[in-house]
């Protein structure tokens, strides 16, 4: 039952109306809880002991950082269903990441450069992780130039397809690389600002701060999706049928 | 031993290029695939090929969906598109060698018959690329039966050849369907076969 | 007219000597990105002042950085005849696995290309002030680096195939994946030649390496495919 469901899902129509019900359910809650995370981290979680008000930028850094390689692997993985089971959607998909991808990645390296620059006394160096990062906007990049240069659209899915799935290495890189090289960057999920442990009123905004890129990313998928797929079925029966039906 | 199109639609980008082609070619047939300039001969022979991939439709060689096992397939298939798939830089001789040599054994003797068959045998110890057109067409041709194949797919085939050159060609064909081989064959020119064996279709 | 069918190894050795014959008959082709390597590797002593100890800090730098621009220059020679003629779809046709036959190809471009870097290697760091102790390091580096650039610039080219000659998009597709050979190459030469131990970043090179050795034939058959429909 689940390939049915499956297949159902790669239908470009049955995808397009499911997308344009759901956008308002991802868009509203990543509005709210954003909204509830700023409120949070930039008003009342008190000032860290070291780095004073300077840290509340890792209320964007951070979920940035992690979109970005969210993002990525959404892309690769779609990239592979299109390529796998030739789903058209799949690849629309897959096209609509990058942009939302790239975004995110050059939020991260640009809010990294603004924190770095008090808190290590220098915009950039040269580090594993920051390195890895920057390699990632590069794959983003490539990606979408890729896409660009090939005028036919299957041909350039099915091409940045594979370039997406050779670049997926580059993600558990960037997530290790703070494990295992000394890096400037702080270790992942162990938030050491010089205490113990990260106090519940700074942790809670972070994670509102997560939970709302995340929606927010998924709304701006969708509506993206939608409009990528429309774009590649615009000669296709069933918009026709639903262009007449709307009554122009 | 039959190659079957069944309902094929191909899209290159917007353009419908083929519409729903079908046909069945037996051994000891040849099928002529005419059509005018971009109605889509060409892509349907790489769609026979297994090179460009369908929107729809499939092709069947004895009977098997030919995506089953794409590599057996090519083992018993030689094509020839419009680029002759030879080495410029490379004899006539060596050309041979290297191109059929990837498929099966080939000694000197049969590269030697084979080009002395085409006409180019003078020919053997040149460079290719400083042969006249015609005369790499011949050598690729000569190819053909080096494959030791029993499906021929040819893109204009007889494309720069002269009234001999298309002799030769008919030749190559009588004998390939006459030991019960199959060929696809996409030209605009008539091809001389007997009548029995030679089926036509037309894409638009 | 049956006579044997080739087996995978002779169809690819047959296609190796191929290569090999082309090649000697265009030599200027293959030589290109050798002397591309050593014009870098001379540029950076002539551009510096000659004190030698500033040299040798900047050695791996110009050594890698001449090795990453000469293997990006190489790996348009791939496939770019072969597209031409027709004879790459012919490679695709002939009823060998595809892969292989790509990957021969691949192998018999970087001894063209990239084993001359490793034989030169040496003299050129020489050249910027390397010690001699601080050759072996700097030969294997170069080995494992110059490997896993050719398989990396190799998928680059495949998937640009089919594009105008553009040398700037192959250049970006390919940093991303090469940028670390770079970073370790790098790191193992500046290690050899300050007489410490390049063990550690040798075996990150390697097993960088091996993992393009790993994903480079099925990325390369499908890139190909791609560029061939």
């Amino acid at each position: 039952m689940a390939w049915v469901w499956f297949h159902k899902f790669g239908s470009p129509p049955h995808f397009y109306r499911l997308a344009t019900r759901l956008t308002p359910w991802f868009g509203w809650p990543a509005l709210l809880l954003g909204l509830a995370g700023l409120v949070g981290g930039l008003g009342l979680a008190p000032p860290d002991y070291q780095q004073g008000d300077g840290f509340r930028i890792i209320y964007v850094h951070a979920p940035a950082a992690w979109l970005s390689l969210m993002v990525y692997t959404v892309m690769a993985l779609s990239a592979a269903v299109g390529l796998i089971w030739r789903m058209n959607v799949a690849h629309a998909v897959a096209a609509s990441c990058a942009p939302i991808g790239a975004s995110f990645t050059a939020l991260a390296l640009v809010t990294g450069m603004l924190w770095g620059r008090p808190m290590w006394g220098t915009y950039w160096e040269w580090d594993p992780r920051l390195t890895s990062e920057l390699l990632l906007l590069f794959l983003y990049l490539g990606y979408m130039g890729l896409r660009n240069a090939i005028d036919d659209t299957a041909r350039a899915d099915r091409a940045s397809a594979v370039l997406a799935i050779v670049g997926v290495v580059n993600v558990p890189i960037i997530h290790f690389s703070v494990i295992w090289w000394n890096s400037l960057h702080q270790a992942p999920s162990v938030m050491k600002f010089g205490q113990p442990t990260m106090p519940a009123s700074m942790l809670v905004p972070l994670l509102l701060m997560l939970a709302a890129f995340t929606l927010y990313f998924i709304a701006v998928l969708l509506v993206r999706s939608r409009g990528e797929v429309l774009r590649r079925e615009r000669n296709a029966h069933w918009i026709q049928q639903a262009l007449a039906g709307a009554g122009r | 031993m039959t190659i079957t199109a069944e309902n094929l639609h191909l899209w290159r980008g917007e353009a419908h290029v083929l519409r729903g082609v079908s046909f069945s070619v037996g051994p000891g047939e040849c099928l002529q695939v005419t059509g005018a300039n971009g109605s889509g001969k060409t892509t349907l022979l790489r769609a026979l090929c297994g090179l460009a991939p369908l929107e729809e439709g499939r092709v069947s060689w004895r009977g098997a969906d030919i995506a089953a096992d794409l590599q057996a397939y090519h083992g018993e298939l030689a094509y020839l598109g419009h680029d002759n798939g030879l080495k410029g830089d490379l004899t006539a001789a060596e050309n041979l060698r290297y191109a059929a040599g990837l498929r099966r054994r080939v000694s000197r003797d049969d590269i030697a018959i084979a080009l002395a068959r085409a006409g180019v045998d003078a020919a053997r110890g040149i460079p290719l690329r400083r042969l006249s057109a015609g005369q790499r067409r011949r050598v690729a041709l000569a190819r053909l039966p080096l494959m030791d194949a029993a499906l021929w797919l040819l893109d204009e085939p007889g494309s720069n050849l002269d009234a001999a050159g298309q002799s030769l060609l008919a030749e190559l064909l009588e004998a390939h369907t006459g030991a019960g081989g199959v060929a696809v064959v996409a030209t605009h020119q008539a091809l001389e076969l007997p009548a029995g064996a030679q089926r036509s279709v037309s894409l638009q | 007219m049956t006579a044997a069918r080739a087996s995978f190894l002779s169809a690819a050795a047959l296609l190796a000597a191929r290569d090999l014959r082309l090649a000697l008959r265009r030599a200027g082709d293959s030589l290109l990105p050798l002397g591309f390597f050593l014009v870098i590797t001379t540029l950076f002593p002539l551009s510096l002042d000659p004190s030698l100890s500033l040299l040798r800090d900047i050695a791996p730098a110009a050594l890698w950085v001449g090795a990453l621009l000469s293997s990006l220059l190489a790996v348009d020679l791939l496939f770019r005849d072969d597209g031409q003629d027709g004879t790459l779809e012919q490679l695709a046709l002939c009823g060998q696995p595809f892969a292989g036959l790509l990957l021969a190809k691949t192998v018999v471009h970087w001894c063209l290309t990239g084993l001359p870097l490793v034989l030169v290697a040496p003299m050129a760091a020489t050249a910027l002030g390397a010690p001699t102790g601080a050759m072996p390091g700097i030969l294997v580096a170069v080995l494992l680096g110059t490997i896993a650039l050719s398989l990396i610039g190799a998928v680059g080219a495949g998937l640009t195939l089919t594009l105008r000659r553009n040398g700037s998009l192959l250049a970006l597709l390919v940093l991303p994946l090469a940028v670390p050979v770079l970073i370790f190459g790098a790191r193992a030469s500046a290690l050899a030649i300050a007489g410490e131990s390049p063990a550690a970043p040798l075996y990150l090179l390697a097993a960088f390496a091996v993992l393009a050795a790993t994903l480079a034939p099925w990325a390369l058959a499908a890139a190909v495919r791609i560029g061939l429909e």
